[in-house]
């Protein structure tokens, strides 16, 4: 697929998010464009996981748009975000853990154009993770946390997104294994996969990216190519420890 | 021996309406996370549905059934629509305020039965309302025989629904973790509905299929949501297979104090195991199969 990394896919405009008098996020903005990886950054609590969330409709801004592909979404439901092509896969997995492999994986595809690609998505997955094939049967719930993440991020992979956002994917995780699972998150980018990365493994995660935010107590406060952010001072203390 | 075994098969036929009736209360307890304090309250409805199509229409009770569930299917999921999904908009309030308005939805139903029907008893008597058979020296009443086995039939399908179909798992799905379903782009809110609608839908299948054994009045729903509270927390709250074992339990429990220790005390046994149960067993039978 040929991409021209320009067009932006997704825009987040000035965003404020609250949980009840609480508010989280302040005027957030930024893009994610067509067949970039990019990667938003940030402490605990500084509220990473808010914004995905509310890209996915779990939340909804009291101020600001989001723009999806021309169309704003701030007002649709979660399963509306779904069927126009935004995908997550949750902080901590989230898997149904009474349910099979298998079973998780049809969960994740269940809008129309992800359904009816269903056995081809599943063998594509499988081979992306020849280890998800031998569990199909066992319950995702008694799995090692590393065949977890790779269910959960199959699940992902299944709802066939235009834009897949990435939770902490190595949260838990040897650095063998975040290895791998960054190395296929570059894997399925370049075949054109548009990817929102939310990470807290900065090093790592400035050095695969193509462009990513800062974000700081619920605001955005720097942003740049990954190449330029390594080389940040305030990034470098802050998050690199140099 | 003989007397034994009777009540033994006397208490497994009951035990599987029983059963019927725990799964709907299971799954809406799994899914809504509240204990459906109307659950007997539509059964009853459920009767008086089917008693009316027999009186006036002269419609065979297993016929009824294909008019019951849908109807009660309605009843269900139109409770949930308008009277429950709003409750868990309003942040003050917490879910657990949903079981009040089940208790007023119970006492609504109640009511207005009364004001159609008046408090007197009803029954429905079919040919075969008394017909029995016999193996070897053991009766089985045909209708209850007719139950258990429609009971059985109806448990079966609910399985393969739950397991085998998209629907299904993602009323499972939502069961489990319905942040994470509405990730997968599970419309929550409408599987609440779906489920209350089946819950209702399977608890109507035994109230219809009871009827031609039962008596009928308004106030039948209350002991009835009894026993279902029973049979879901024997279960262990939210498990199908559990609300199964609970069921049978149940009616094997009643069965056995009405023959041994004579019929007024058929509802304290079935409560002394609930308490046992609650004591020795805490979280049901779930703990012994993990369905
Ligand atoms: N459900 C909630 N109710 C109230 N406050 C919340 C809730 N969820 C998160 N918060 C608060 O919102 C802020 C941002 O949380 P968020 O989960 O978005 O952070 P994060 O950047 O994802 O952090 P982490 O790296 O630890 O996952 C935190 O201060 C948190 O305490
Ligand atoms: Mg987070």
């Amino acid at each position: 697929m040929p991409t021209t990394k320009q067009e932006a896919v997704l825009r987040v405009e000035g965003i404020d998010v609250a949980y009840g008098d609480v508010q989280v996020l302040w005027e957030v903005s930024f893009e994610v464009r067509a067949g970039e990886i990019l990667v938003l950054v940030g402490a605990n609590g500084a509220g990473k996981s808010t914004t995905l969330k509310t890209i996915s409709a779990l939340l909804s801004p009291s101020a600001g748009r989001i723009v999806f592909q021309g169309q704003p979404i701030q007002a649709l439901k979660p399963y509306e975000i779904l069927a126009l092509g935004v995908a997550q896969v949750p902080e901590g997995r989230r898997l149904f853990g009474e349910m099979t492999v298998e079973e998780n994986l049809l969960m994740g595809s269940l809008s129309p154009h992800a359904k009816a690609k269903r056995k081809q998505t599943m063998d594509w997955v499988y081979e992306l993770f020849p280890r998800l094939r031998e569990r199909r049967r066992q319950p995702a719930g008694t799995m090692s946390g590393g065949e977890q993440q790779m269910a959960a991020i199959g699940r992902g992979l299944m709802a066939l997104p235009k834009l897949l956002m990435f939770d902490e994917p190595s949260l838990g995780l040897s650095p063998l294994l975040t290895e791998h699972i960054f190395e296929l998150i570059k894997k399925v980018n370049a075949e054109g996969l548009t990817v929102l990365l939310v990470e807290q493994n900065v090093h790592h995660t400035l050095a695969m990216c193509d462009r990513a935010y800062v974000l700081e107590n619920g605001r955005i406060v720097l942003t740049g190519s990954g190449q330029e952010l390594l080389a940040n001072p305030h990034v470098r203390e802050a998050y690199l420890g140099v | 021996m003989d007397v034994l075994l009777q009540t033994l098969v006397a208490g497994l036929l009951k035990g599987g309406l029983y059963a019927l009736i725990g799964i709907g209360m299971t799954l809406i307890m799994g899914v809504m996370g509240i204990i459906n304090l109307a659950h007997g309250q539509m059964m009853m409805v459920a009767m008086y549905l089917t008693f009316v199509l027999f009186t006036f229409l002269g419609l065979d009770p297993y016929f009824s059934l294909l008019l019951t569930m849908p109807a009660l299917f309605l009843l269900g999921a139109a409770v949930q629509r308008w009277a429950l999904n709003p409750l868990l908009k309003v942040e003050s309030l917490l879910p657990q305020n949903q079981v009040l308005m089940t208790v007023g939805i119970g006492m609504v139903l109640t009511e207005v039965m009364r004001f159609i029907f008046s408090s007197n008893y009803q029954s429905l008597k079919t040919g075969y309302s008394d017909a029995t058979f016999f193996l070897g020296q053991i009766s089985f009443s045909v209708p209850l025989t007719i139950a258990f086995l429609v009971a059985c039939l109806f448990t079966s399908l609910m399985f393969w629904f739950l397991l085998k179909t998209d629907l299904g798992r993602s009323i499972r799905a939502v069961a489990q973790d319905a942040e994470a379903a509405q990730l997968m782009g599970v419309n929550a809110e409408r599987i609440r509905t779906i489920t209350m609608g089946l819950g209702a839908a399977l608890v109507a299948a035994a109230g219809t299929l009871l009827l031609p054994v039962y008596y009928l009045f308004p106030d039948i729903g209350k002991p009835f949501t009894t026993k279902a509270f029973i049979i879901t927390i024997l279960g262990g709250l939210g498990s199908t297979v559990g609300a199964i074992l609970g069921g049978v339990t149940l009616g094997l429990a009643e069965a056995l104090g009405s023959t041994f220790l004579g019929m007024q005390y058929e509802d304290l046994v079935g409560l002394v195991i609930f308490i046992l149960v609650l004591l020795f067993l805490p979280g049901g039978f779930k703990r012994l199969t993990k369905v």
